[in-house]
């Protein structure tokens, strides 16, 4: 009895999780579907070759867009997250405790007060509207995630292996590259997979430093939605969703099974 | 993927550093100004552009603002905004739903991290399609929740074919309806799976030992939850909570899609202001974004306070 309604329970909740996917997956591939049907009368590839075919060149520019931006902020954030995060996670300093709150509150406060003020800085600076300055606003709250990952990776992390190296004749370069990264790996990869997403689903602040010029996919999505067409809404959607999805199958199967909190 | 999930990581490894240091070989040895070298890029990088990104949106807001002619610095703007009749009536609402959010998402987490923990650990598929939702972009949740409980949606359907109602128009509004029921749905299906990974991780770390001493001493079920489960995820609860309510207190994108016209959350608002032709609205939406930085702020350090509070009272948390 226990047992019949565990599996119940289980089901209703993977129903539950699933269920916005499924209703996106069916509006994809419908092209005549009036109300109140429960199925679509027709179904097709409409809305896929739209996406692909005549509206291709935007889709698929500000799917690459996206891509470019999301990548870009997220090794950014990687390479100064990294040092940083080894500082904080090995080492006892003073002003430890104020670094922590300085770092906290980009994640605290809503992109959209900070993408407001530097506005009006960017368009002086040359940066408004343009690739770099998207990834700098985005910078703002992706790379405090990643000094915090690396935090937490490198107050599990022993550097004796490091001077075990060193005492072979290593030198900082080869202890960086045949030691130290190759410890760290799992929790770069986590801290590059958070930056990355977190900027990908960025709209706010990309559409105000961006100014309609840099179309990442958010972007396209919110116009779609206005104009009504739900099959191409839907299908623009799951091609959102995709990456996040790959992006977590890799980290479960490269991660060993660890949840994606399996940095500690 | 939602930033609340790692902000959860850091304020955990927060208490966990104040309680005892993380780690056991943390030495001091390494010269400060290696340390300084290696934590000024991202520190700078973060002042310059969060802390600049603040400061000057606080100038403008000021009402200093060349471009439009204006370089007075008075408290003007943020008063018209206090000022305005629609502000308490905002303010409520984004309130109400951050709230609503939280709390409904809270205590569905409870039930739903002990229910996964009761599931053995091996049931591997189950706890990767609990974790889809964490990667998934508010925004496409909130196309779907569009396609869902729009009053031609499927739900609507489902309906009608169920002979329950005979057309659309009586389907009651649940997208850019006044309780805001589409927003919270998206938020709470959003955000559950986030506080509950969050509680189940310090559940499973805590083992069932406490919960057999407590058997044995003849506590009830609903006592073994209350004095032995509750207290042991408390401190992540809590932060989650925190977390899940900085975030639907100040976010845009779900508001703008499935919130009504009129009263706006503040966040759209914010944005209104700000993206009206009329330039001298700009420096008004600065204001109410700030304004809502102010709230969230004032919020976390206020509940940390009462918790603190509660606990020197005795209250077992």
């Amino acid at each position: 009895m226990i047992r019949i309604n565990r599996n119940l329970a289980a089901a209703v909740l993977v129903t539950l999780v699933l269920l916005p996917f499924g209703v996106l997956i069916m509006w994809s591939f419908s092209t005549r579907w009036f109300y109140p049907q429960l199925w679509p009368a027709q179904w097709g590839l409409r809305a896929w070759q739209y996406i692909f075919g005549a509206a291709g060149t935007q889709i698929v520019s500000g799917l690459i867009q996206s891509i470019l931006v999301a990548l870009v902020t997220a090794a950014i954030s990687l390479v100064m997250g990294v040092p940083a995060g080894r500082a904080l996670g090995l080492y006892d300093f003073r002003g430890k405790d104020l670094i922590s709150v300085l770092l906290m509150l980009p994640v605290i406060v809503p992109p959209l007060c900070v993408a407001m003020g530097l506005q009006l800085w960017f368009i002086k600076l040359g940066l408004s509207e343009t690739f770099s300055g998207v990834v700098l606003v985005h910078l703002t709250f992706c790379l405090p995630y990643s000094v915090f990952v690396m935090w937490g990776v490198f107050s599990n992390y022993n550097p004796d292996y490091e001077n075990q190296a060193r005492s072979l004749g290593a030198n900082s370069w080869q202890v960086i590259a045949r030691v130290m990264l190759p410890l760290i790996l799992p929790g770069i990869t986590v801290a590059g997979l958070f930056s990355f997403l977190l900027s990908w689903s960025q709209y706010l602040s990309t559409l105000i430093i961006g100014g309609g010029k840099i179309t990442t996919l958010p972007i396209l999505l919110f116009a779609l939605m206005g104009s009504g067409d739900r099959p191409v809404a839907a299908a623009v959607s799951i091609v959102f969703v995709t990456p996040a999805f790959l992006a977590l199958l890799f980290s479960a199967r490269y991660l060993g099974g660890q949840s994606i909190p399996g940095v500690r | 993927m939602n930033q609340e999930y790692l902000a959860s990581d850091s304020l955990n490894m927060g208490t966990r550093r104040l309680a005892q240091d993380a780690n056991p070989r943390t030495r001091t040895r390494a010269g400060s100004l290696t340390i300084g070298k290696m934590v000024a890029p991202a520190l700078v990088v973060v002042m310059v552009l969060f802390g600049g990104g603040l400061v000057l949106g606080l100038i403008q807001s000021l009402g200093h603002l060349p471009a439009a002619g204006l370089h007075s610095l008075s408290f003007k703007h943020f008063a018209n905004v206090l000022g305005d009749p629609d502000f308490l009536q905002s303010l409520m609402i984004t309130l109400y739903v951050a709230l609503t959010a939280t709390l409904i998402a809270a205590a569905v987490s409870i039930v739903t991290a002990i229910f996964l923990l009761s599931l053995s650990e091996k049931n591997r598929l189950i706890h990767f399609i609990f974790q889809i939702p964490l990667t998934v972009p508010h925004l496409v949740i909130a196309v779907a929740v569009v396609f869902m409980l729009a009053p031609t949606g499927m739900v609507s359907r489902v309906i009608v074919k169920l002979g329950l109602i005979q057309s659309s128009a009586a389907f009651p509004l649940l997208v850019n309806d006044r309780w805001c029921i589409g927003i919270i749905l998206t938020y709470v299906w959003k955000e559950i799976p986030f506080i509950t990974l969050m509680i189940l991780s310090v559940l499973r770390r805590s083992g069932v030992e406490l919960l057999e001493v407590g058997r044995t001493l003849k506590a009830g079920r609903w006592q073994r939850f209350r004095y032995i489960t509750l207290p042991t995820i408390s401190p992540s609860l809590g932060a989650a909570c925190l977390i899940v309510f900085a975030y639907t207190f100040g976010a845009f994108e779900v508001p703008f899609l499935l919130g009504q016209t009129y009263p706006m959350m503040l966040p759209v608002w914010a944005y209104k202001s700000y993206s009206d032709v009329d330039l001298l609205a700009r420096p008004e939406g600065i204001a109410t974004g700030l304004i809502i930085a102010g709230i969230i702020v004032v919020a976390i350090v206020f509940s940390q306070l009462l918790t603190r509070a509660a606990k020197r009272r005795g209250v077992v948390l």
